[in-house]
C-alpha cells in the first residue's frame, strides 16, 4: 500500500487490489476506485496535458466537473474512448488507459512549445493572422493548424458495441443522489406513485459519501445512507438508477437519461448494451443536482497538484487517498477549512491556509488553532511552482487594494483551493426555468419555472444538508425534518473574481478554463477588445466551451467580464445552458436505431420469390423492389434487354404491390375525386378506370396513378409507389379541413392487396383458365376495366390496365396470397415463357410508351400543361385542387419547359438521365441551357436509344436538333413525340 | 418531446404521434377562379408566422388520423388549448383565460 | 489597427493591451441614409459592402441581441455553390468567390477552407438526381464532380461504404472549392471592417416599429434606443424577417422552424471534408478545433424558441453512426438550436419591397451561411442602385404571384 493511502479511510475495499495501467504502466488500485483515486494513491498526480499549450495538468476535481484529467480509455482497439475524465472512470481488474494530447510524451511533451510561445497566442490570434501570403491558408497554415488540433485520438474501427434506447414513464423523476435527491426519494416513494432516482455516479449518496462524520437523525451518515438505499430500493414504486446522468430537459416534462451499463465491468463480464438512453415523462421532476465547487483564478493555478478543496476532501474521505503529504490551502469559502480539518484529522500535514478573506468565522480560526494549523487570512497566493507537480506557493500579505511585493514562499506537495460554489441549475435551464443573481453566494439560482419541477438543496442556493434534505423531502410532498448537525460555516467571497497579486496581470497565466487554455487576461483582451456581451467572450475567447462546458470556469470567467466591463454581474448575462450535462455517446442517442433497424425496409408478399430468384433489388422510398432478374452471368444491360424483349414478344410477370393504393368511398367519392383530380370522374362508368393526375394546390404535378370504379360509391385509387403517404395525407386535409360536408371514407389499403402485372400478348391467355365470372373478351373486358372477381378462387380485383403498352392485367389479391398466385401464375406460363421482369424493363416499357413517372420526368415544377398532358384535365371542372395556379402568369407564360421525345442522331447512343440540353453547340460557359434528359433507355424493342426531356417551348420544337453536351463530346438529338412504340396502341387489344 | 392534447381521442400523446400541418384557419376560398393573383397568392404562402400566440393545424397520424386546432405560443412552445376541426378560433379573452 | 504579422509580434510584447476594440459601440445618430436591420453576417456583411463598395458609409446595423447571435453563429458552416438551377448557381457561386478572399479583403481571418463537400447517394434517385446536378453545374461554370463509392472513400476514409446496408452509399457529388469557415470570424470581420469605414454598429437595440410617410415610403425606425431616421431600410434578419416586414404593413411567406446542430468532444484529424447526405439527414465536418460538427433537421412545427426536440437528435446521429460506424463511440458535447425562415420554394428573398425605401433579404432556410458575402454584395447593391443585381433578380418577393418558383428542394424530390 503507497503512503498516500488511508486504509481506514474511504469506502474503497482495501482486501481487493486491483491492477490497472496507465501509459503503459502498471498500478495497483482498490475495489471502488476511480482512476483518479488510484493514480492520486499512486502519487501520479500529471495525467494529461492542455488543449492549446500543452502545459502539463493534474487532477482537479472528483466528479464529473473534471476540466483536466482526461484519458483515453482503453477496451481494445474499436473501444477506445477518448476524453474521458479519470475522476468518473470506475476501476476493475485489468484496466487500461492512456494519456493524451503530447507527443513523444505525457512527461515530455514537444508540442508544450506553444506554452513558451504564449504571448503569440493569445484568445482570438487566428481571427489577426495566417492570411499572408494568401496561398499559404489552404497549404501551409491550415493543415498545420488542424494538425495539432483535437485533444483524444481519433476512433480508428467501427464500434463494435450494442446501445439501446426506450422509453418510460413516472410519477417522481428525481435527479441527484444526494441527501437532498434521497430524501425526496423516500417521501416520494410514501405517495404510491413510480418513483425514478437517477445519479451520475456509480455509487448513490452524492456529498454523503465524502462525509462519513456528518450525523443525520442520530445515524452515522453512510449508516443512514445505506438504511435509506435498502429501503428504496425495496420499494416496488422506486427504481435506481446509478451512473445514469440526466443529459437534457426537454419540453414538457422530458427528459433524456444515459444509463452506462458495462463500462465499469471488465470486458469479459460485459455483456449487452453498453449503454441505454431511457426517454422520460415525468409529471413532476424535482432537482437535486448539487453544486461545483469554483477553482480560484491566480497565477500558476493549473499546476498538477493543485485541486479544488471538496476534491481532496473526497479523495481522502471516500477513497481513502491523500492527495499530498503537506498540503497548502488557499480559499476565499468557508467550506475549504472543513476540508483542511479532515485531511489534517487523518495526519496529512496542512502547510497553510491562506485566506483572501481579512475577516473569517471564529469558530473556524479556532478549529485551525486546535490543529496547529497556520492561517493567513488578508493573505493571496501570487505564484506557485513545481514542472509536472506543485512545489511550492508564494503568498503575499493584501492591504487593502495592495498587495505587498515582498512574498513568502512555502513548499507543498498540493495546493488545494476554493473559489465558492455554483449551484448546478444546468437541467433547470435546459427547462427554461429562469435564473436569478444572489450576491451573497456569487452565484445564479433557480428563479421561476417553465415545467413541472422543482430545484432542491445546493442546486437551488440552500447549502448544508439539513436544508437540503427537508427541502427534498418537501418538494416530494412529504413534512419530515432532519436532525443534522451541521452547524459548519458556509459563507465565502465567491464574488472575487481573480485573486489579488502585484505582478503584471498582462503577464501572468491566470486559468479560468482549464482545459482551453483561457486565462483571466483572455477574457480582459476580449473585453478591451469590444467583445462586450458574454456569449461573444465565450466565443472569443472559448472559455466555458470545453468538454466539461464551463461547469468550474463559466462563473469566473463571468465574474471577470462583469468586472472589465464595469458592470454588475447580472446586466453581462449569462450564456446559455444547452444539453447534454455531460457528453453522450452518440451510440446511446442513435440508440437502436442502427443497422437493419436504422429504417423500415417495405418488401411485398412476394419479395421473397424474387430473392429466391436472385433479383436484384433497388429501394424505393421505403420498399425494396425487384430491379432485374439476372441469368447465368447477365449484366444489368442484357437483363433489361432479354425481359423488355419476352415480355413485348409473350408474357412478363411484374410485382406491382408496391403501389400506393386507396379506397375512396360514400356517396360524394366521385365528387370528392373530381376535385382531388384534374379528371372528371362523375361519368365514370362502374367497372371502367382512368388515369388520374393530381395537382398540389401550387399546380404542380404531385402524383398519379389508374383509379378504377368498383361501384357507384367505390373507387380504388392508386398512387405511385413513394407517394402513397402522401396523397392520403393530402386527401384527408382537404376531406376534413375543407370539405367535412362531403360523405366520404378513406382507407389505405396498399398492403391489404398484393398486386400481380402481367403484360404482354399472351398475358390474357394466361389468366384466362383462372378467372372466374369475367368474360376477358376485348368487348366484354375492354382495356381499362376492372371487375371484383375470383382468380384461383381467391377474391381478387381484376384491372385491365397497361403501363406497358402491351395487353396488360393487374390481379389484386388479398396480401398473404400474393406468392401463392404468382407461383401459380409462373408455373402455368411457363408454357408461354412467362418472364419475370423488374422495375428496370418496367421503365424501359413506359418510356417506350410516353408515359412519365413522377418524380423523374416531373421534378415538382412541372405542370400538366408542361408534361403534355392538357387531356387530363377536366375542361368543364369549375374547380379542382391547383387550378387556379394553372393561371398564374408565369405557369403560361412561354418558355416553360416541356415534356418531349428525343431520338438521338446515333441510335446507338444512350444520353445520359439528368444531361442537360442546350440549342447551339458552341457556346462557351456558362452555356444556355434550355432543359435536360428525365429519362433515358436503350429499347431492345426498337433498336435505338429513347429519351424524354423537359426542353423548354419543347412542344413547338419537333424536329428540331438539340445538343447534350457531355465532358467529351456534342450529342446531338431531334426533338420527336413521346411515344415511341405502338403509337396507334394496337398492342392493347392483341388477342 | 411536446405532449399534445388531441381533441378528438381526448388525451395527451407524444408528438412523435402528431404530424403539423400548417397555420390554422386558412379557408381554402369558395371560387378560386373569382380571386386575383395576388389574392390567390396569399391564400398559397402567406403566413402569419407570429412571435407568440399561433394558430395551427396538427393531424393526429398515429392516432385517429384527424386533423384537429391548436393555439400555442412559439416562443415558449407551449399548448394552450387544442381543438376539433370546425370550431370556432378561440377569441383571445378565452386565450388569455387558458394561458392563466 | 491593421492586423499584420508586425502588429501582432509588437502587441505579443506589451501584453496585448494596445489591441484597439474591434467595433465601437455606438449610440445611434438622429438620421442614416441607410439602417441595416440584423447583426448577422448578411447585415454586417451588407453594411461593409455599401460602405466600400458603393460608396454609402451613413450606415447604421441594428441588432436586437449581440451582433452574429442569430443563426450566424448557430450553423454548421457549410460552404458549396453546386445548385441545380441557374439562377441558384449564380447566386451561390457568387457567394463563394466572395468567400475566397475575404479573409484579406477583411483584414480578418475568416478561416474559409476548401476541404470539399461531399454529397452522398443513396438510390438511384438520387444518382439521377445528382448527375442532373454535375451536367448542369459544369455548363454552369461551377465544379461539381461524380465519385464513385470507391472515390467516395478514398476522399472521406470514415465513410462505411459496404453495399449491405440500409442506405448504402452508391456514390456521390463532390464540389472541391466549397467547404466551411468560422462562423463567428465572418460576423466580427464584417462589423469590424464596417467599423472601420464608418458604419455604426447599434447591438441590444431592438427594432419596434417602422415608420412610413404619406406616401407609403419609409421615413425610419422605431427602437428601444428611440426613433432613428433613414430613407432607406434593408432587412436581414433571418428568423425574425417577417416580424419585421409586418411593422411595415407587409405580410411575407415566410414560416420560422426551429434547426438544431451538435458538436463532439474534440478528437485529433479524423474527418477531412463536409459530407452531406440528404436522403438520410446527415450533415458533418470536423472543425479546426477537432469538434465533429453535425447538422440535424428541422422540428416539424414553427417556432421562435431557438430549442428543438431530443428526438431529431437522436435521430440525425442514429444516420451518422449508419454512414460513420466508427463515430458510434464519440461524444455529443453540446447541441443548440436556431429559428430559420423558410419560403415555400425554400429559395431566399433578396430585393426590393412594394413599400419605398424598404429592402429585404431572408427565407434563407437552412442555406443562409454560404451565402453570406454573396447576399451581403447583393443586397448592398439593390440598397444603393435601388434595383436589384441580375443574379437576385430572379429572387423577388412577386415571384410567389406569378409562379415562377425556385424549387432546388422539389427538383431532388423523391418519388416513383
Amino acid at each position: 500500500m503507497s503512503q498516500y493511502r488511508r486504509t481506514k479511510k474511504g469506502r474503497v475495499d482495501s482486501r481487493q487490489q486491483i491492477s490497472f495501467s496507465f501509459d503503459g504502466k502498471t498500478y495497483q488500485g482498490l475495489k471502488g476506485d476511480t482512476l483518479a483515486s488510484a493514480l492520486l494513491a499512486n502519487g501520479v498526480h500529471l495525467v494529461g496535458r492542455s488543449f492549446k499549450y500543452h502545459r502539463p495538468r493534474g487532477i482537479m476535481a472528483a466528479g464529473s466537473d473534471e476540466a483536466n484529467a482526461l484519458v483515453a480509455f482503453d477496451r481494445g482497439e474499436a473501444r477506445v474512448t477518448p476524453n474521458m475524465r479519470a475522476t468518473t472512470l470506475e476501476l476493475y481488474d485489468g484496466f487500461k488507459a492512456q494519456s493524451q494530447n503530447n507527443w513523444p510524451s505525457l512527461n515530455f511533451d514537444v508540442t508544450a512549445i506553444n506554452d513558451r510561445l504564449s504571448a503569440f497566442f493569445p484568445a482570438g490570434f487566428y481571427n489577426k493572422t495566417f492570411m499572408w501570403p494568401k496561398s499559404f491558408w489552404d497549404k501551409v497554415y491550415e493543415p498545420a493548424i488542424r494538425a495539432t488540433a483535437g485533444l483524444g485520438p481519433a476512433p480508428k474501427a467501427a464500434d463494435p458495441d450494442k446501445y439501446d434506447a426506450n422509453y418510460t414513464h413516472c410519477e417522481t423523476l428525481i435527479v441527484g443522489a444526494g441527501p437532498a435527491g434521497i430524501a425526496a426519494a423516500r417521501a416520494a416513494a410514501k405517495k404510491g406513485g413510480r418513483v425514478i432516482l437517477v445519479d451520475e455516479q456509480g455509487e448513490l449518496g452524492g456529498s454523503l459519501l465524502s462525509a462519513p462524520d456528518q450525523k443525520i437523525d442520530g445515524q452515522p451518515a453512510w449508516d443512514w445512507l445505506a438504511e435509506s438505499l435498502a429501503e428504496l430500493d425495496a420499494a416496488e414504486n422506486v427504481t435506481l438508477m446509478p451512473r445514469t446522468t440526466a443529459i437534457g430537459y426537454y419540453h414538457d416534462n422530458f427528459l433524456g437519461l444515459a444509463e452506462r451499463l458495462t463500462d465499469h465491468l471488465p470486458e469479459d463480464a460485459a455483456e449487452g448494451p453498453r449503454e441505454r438512453l431511457h426517454r422520460v415523462w415525468a409529471q413532476e421532476v424535482i432537482l437535486a443536482t448539487g453544486a461545483i465547487e469554483r477553482p480560484l483564478v491566480f497565477a500558476g493555478n493549473d499546476r498538477p497538484g493543485v485541486m479544488l478543496a471538496s476534491a481532496a476532501q473526497t479523495f481522502l474521505n471516500r477513497y481513502g487517498v491523500a492527495v499530498g503529504e503537506k498540503i497548502a490551502v488557499v480559499t476565499g469559502h468557508d467550506s475549504a477549512y472543513k476540508a483542511a480539518f479532515d485531511l489534517s484529522d487523518a495526519d496529512i500535514e496542512i502547510a497553510v491556509i491562506v485566506d483572501c478573506r481579512a475577516q473569517v468565522d471564529q469558530k473556524l480560526i479556532a478549529e485551525a488553532e486546535k490543529r496547529g494549523i497556520s492561517l493567513r487570512t488578508g493573505h493571496t497566493v501570487t505564484a506557485t511552482k513545481g514542472r509536472h507537480r506543485v512545489k511550492s506557493i508564494t503568498i503575499n500579505k493584501v492591504n487593502g487594494d495592495q498587495v505587498d511585493p515582498a512574498g513568502e514562499t512555502l513548499e507543498c506537495d498540493a495546493l488545494i483551493m476554493s473559489g465558492g460554489w455554483t449551484p448546478s441549475v444546468h437541467l433547470w435551464s435546459h427547462s427554461k426555468g429562469s435564473l436569478q443573481w444572489r450576491d451573497d453566494i456569487a452565484a445564479y439560482v433557480p428563479d421561476k419555472p417553465n415545467e413541472n419541477a422543482i430545484c432542491v438543496g445546493a442546486c437551488n442556493g440552500d447549502f448544508g444538508i439539513g436544508a437540503a434534505m427537508a427541502a427534498g423531502a418537501k418538494a416530494a410532498g412529504g413534512d419530515h425534518t432532519f436532525d443534522v448537525d451541521d452547524t459548519w460555516p458556509w459563507t465565502g467571497a465567491g464574488t472575487l473574481e481573480i485573486l489579488p497579486t502585484h505582478r503584471d496581470e498582462s503577464r501572468i497565466k491566470a486559468f479560468v478554463d482549464f482545459q482551453n487554455d483561457v486565462t483571466a487576461k483572455d477574457i480582459r483582451l476580449a473585453v478591451r477588445e469590444g467583445f462586450k456581451s458574454i456569449e461573444h467572450i465565450k466565443r472569443y475567447t472559448t472559455t466555458g466551451m470545453a468538454t466539461d462546458q464551463g461547469k468550474t470556469s463559466n462563473l469566473n470567467g463571468l465574474q471577470i467580464a462583469a468586472s472589465a466591463l464595469g458592470r454588475p454581474v447580472p446586466q453581462v448575462g449569462l450564456t446559455t445552458f444547452r444539453p447534454p450535462y455531460t457528453p453522450t455517446t452518440y451510440g446511446a442517442l442513435a440508440g437502436n436505431n442502427g443497422g437493419a433497424a436504422f429504417d423500415v425496409v417495405r418488401k411485398t408478399s412476394i419479395d421473397g420469390w424474387a430473392e429466391e430468384h436472385g433479383a436484384v433489388f433497388e429501394p424505393v422510398g421505403l420498399w425494396r423492389r425487384a430491379r432485374y432478374f439476372p441469368r447465368d452471368g447477365e449484366d444489368m444491360h442484357q437483363a433489361v434487354a432479354r425481359e423488355g424483349k419476352a415480355t413485348r414478344d409473350s408474357l412478363g410477370i411484374f410485382d406491382a404491390s408496391t403501389l400506393g393504393k386507396i379506397e375512396v368511398v360514400g356517396p360524394d367519392a366521385a365528387e370528392f375525386l373530381n376535385r382531388m383530380y384534374t379528371n372528371p370522374w362523375t361519368k365514370l362508368g362502374v367497372g371502367r378506370c382512368r388515369y388520374g393526375l393530381m395537382l398540389g394546390e401550387d399546380g404542380y404535378i404531385m402524383d398519379d396513378g389508374v383509379i378504377g370504379r368498383l361501384a357507384d360509391d367505390r373507387f380504388h385509387v392508386t398512387t405511385t409507389t413513394g407517394g402513397a403517404p402522401r396523397v392520403l395525407a393530402h386527401m384527408e386535409d382537404y376531406l376534413q379541413t375543407e370539405w367535412p360536408d362531403l360523405d366520404v371514407w378513406l382507407t389505405s389499403i396498399t398492403e391489404q392487396w398484393a398486386v400481380i402485372a402481367l403484360n404482354g400478348p399472351n398475358a390474357r391467355k394466361l389468366i384466362e383458365p383462372f378467372v372466374e365470372g369475367v368474360d376477358l373478351s376485348s368487348d366484354a373486358f375492354p382495356h381499362m376495366a376492372v371487375r371484383e372477381c375470383k382468380v384461383c378462387g381467391i377474391d381478387a380485383r381484376l384491372f385491365r390496365v397497361s403501363f406497358s403498352g402491351e395487353l396488360g392485367f393487374e390481379i389484386n389479391v388479398p396480401a398473404h396470397y400474393g406468392r401463392a398466385l404468382w407461383e401459380t401464375l409462373y408455373a402455368a406460363g411457363q408454357q408461354y415463357d412467362i418472364t419475370p421482369y423488374g422495375t428496370e424493363v418496367m421503365h424501359v416499357l413506359r418510356a417506350e410508351k410516353g408515359f412519365i413517372i413522377v418524380g423523374q420526368d416531373t421534378d415538382g415544377t412541372v405542370t400538366p400543361y408542361d408534361a403534355g398532358m392538357s387531356w387530363a384535365i377536366g375542361k368543364k371542372k369549375k374547380d379542382f385542387v391547383g387550378k387556379r395556379s394553372l393561371a398564374r402568369p408565369d405557369i403560361v407564360a412561354e418558355g416553360r419547359k416541356q415534356l418531349v421525345g428525343l431520338m438521338t442522331k446515333n441510335p446507338k447512343t444512350v444520353l445520359e438521365e439528368g444531361a442537360q440540353i442546350v440549342m447551339t453547340p458552341n457556346q462557351s460557359i456558362p452555356m444556355e441551357m434550355v432543359g435536360h434528359v428525365t429519362s433515358s433507355y436503350w429499347s431492345e424493342t426498337l433498336g435505338h436509344s429513347i429519351a424524354l426531356a423537359l426542353v423548354a417551348d419543347g412542344h413547338d420544337l419537333k424536329g428540331q436538333t438539340i445538343y447534350v453536351p457531355m465532358p467529351d463530346e456534342m450529342i446531338e438529338a431531334e426533338i420527336v413525340d413521346t411515344i415511341f412504340y405502338d403509337k396507334q396502341g394496337e398492342q392493347l387489344n392483341v388477342f | 418531446m411536446m405532449l399534445i392534447e388531441c381533441p378528438v381521442c381526448k388525451e395527451k400523446r407524444p408528438e412523435l404521434e402528431f404530424r403539423y400541418a400548417g397555420e390554422a384557419h386558412i379557408a381554402r376560398p369558395e371560387d378560386p377562379d373569382a380571386l386575383s393573383d395576388q389574392e390567390w397568392a396569399k391564400y398559397l404562402f402567406i403566413r402569419s408566422n407570429p412571435r407568440g400566440t399561433h394558430f395551427e393545424r396538427w393531424v393526429h397520424a398515429h392516432g385517429c388520423a384527424k386533423f384537429f386546432n391548436a393555439v400555442r405560443d412559439t416562443v415558449t412552445d407551449k399548448f394552450v388549448m387544442t381543438y376539433k376541426c370546425g370550431e370556432a378560433r378561440p377569441s383571445p379573452e378565452q386565450i388569455a383565460e387558458r394561458q392563466s | 489597427m491593421r492586423y499584420s504579422v508586425r502588429s501582432l509580434f509588437a502587441n505579443a510584447l506589451s501584453g496585448h493591451k494596445n489591441w484597439p476594440e474591434q467595433w465601437p459601440d455606438a449610440t445611434p445618430k438622429k438620421s442614416y441614409d441607410v439602417i441595416i436591420v440584423g447583426a448577422g453576417g448578411h447585415g454586417l456583411g451588407a453594411a461593409y459592402y455599401l460602405a466600400s463598395k458603393y460608396g454609402v458609409t451613413n450606415v447604421a446595423v441594428i441588432e436586437k441581441g449581440w451582433l452574429g447571435g442569430g443563426n450566424t453563429g448557430r450553423n454548421t458552416t457549410i460552404i458549396r455553390s453546386n445548385y441545380l438551377y441557374d439562377e441558384s448557381a449564380r447566386l451561390y457561386d457568387h457567394a463563394v468567390d466572395l468567400w475566397d478572399g475575404l479573409s484579406q479583403e477583411l483584414n480578418y481571418n475568416v478561416m474559409f477552407s476548401k476541404r470539399g463537400v461531399l454529397m452522398l447517394a443513396h438510390n438511384v434517385h438520387d444518382v439521377q438526381s445528382f448527375q442532373r446536378h454535375i451536367h448542369a453545374n459544369r455548363l454552369n461554370g461551377v465544379d461539381n464532380q461524380w465519385l464513385t463509392p470507391e472515390q467516395s472513400k478514398e476522399f472521406c476514409p470514415p465513410l462505411d461504404i459496404s453495399s449491405q446496408k440500409r442506405y448504402p452509399v452508391m456514390g456521390g457529388a463532390l464540389q472541391k472549392r466549397a467547404g466551411v469557415a468560422r462562423h463567428d470570424s465572418v460576423a466580427w470581420g464584417y462589423a469590424r471592417a464596417a467599423a472601420q469605414l464608418g458604419v455604426d454598429i447599434i447591438q441590444n437595440c431592438a427594432v419596434t416599429g417602422i415608420k412610413r410617410d404619406a406616401n407609403g415610403a419609409v421615413e425610419g425606425v422605431e427602437t428601444e434606443k428611440g426613433f432613428i431616421a433613414a430613407k432607406k431600410i434593408g432587412v436581414s434578419a433571418a428568423g425574425n424577417s417577417s416580424i419585421i416586414m409586418n411593422m411595415a404593413g407587409l405580410d411575407f411567406p415566410l414560416e420560422s422552424y426551429p434547426l438544431q446542430a451538435l458538436v463532439s468532444e474534440p478528437v485529433k484529424p479524423i474527418f477531412p471534408c463536409v459530407v452531406m447526405s440528404n436522403s438520410v439527414h446527415a450533415y458533418i465536418s470536423q472543425s479546426d478545433k477537432g469538434e465533429l460538427v453535425i447538422g440535424a433537421g428541422t422540428d416539424q412545427y414553427l417556432s421562435y424558441s431557438q430549442r428543438g426536440a431530443l428526438h431529431i437528435i437522436e435521430h440525425t446521429l442514429a444516420a451518422i453512426c449508419e454512414i460513420f460506424p466508427i463515430f458510434k463511440r464519440m461524444r455529443m458535447l453540446r447541441s443548440w438550436g436556431g429559428a430559420v425562415d423558410v419560403t415555400p420554394d425554400r429559395s431566399c428573398i433578396l430585393g426590393k419591397t412594394p413599400v419605398q425605401g424598404l429592402y429585404v433579404n431572408c427565407g434563407w432556410g437552412t442555406g443562409g451561411f454560404k451565402a453570406t458575402p454573396g447576399a451581403a454584395d447583393l443586397l448592398a447593391y439593390t440598397i444603393a442602385k435601388d434595383e436589384p443585381h441580375p443574379i437576385n433578380a430572379p429572387f423577388t418577393l412577386e415571384r410567389f404571384t406569378t409562379g415562377r418558383l425556385i424549387d432546388e428542394a422539389a427538383a431532388a424530390a423523391v418519388a416513383h
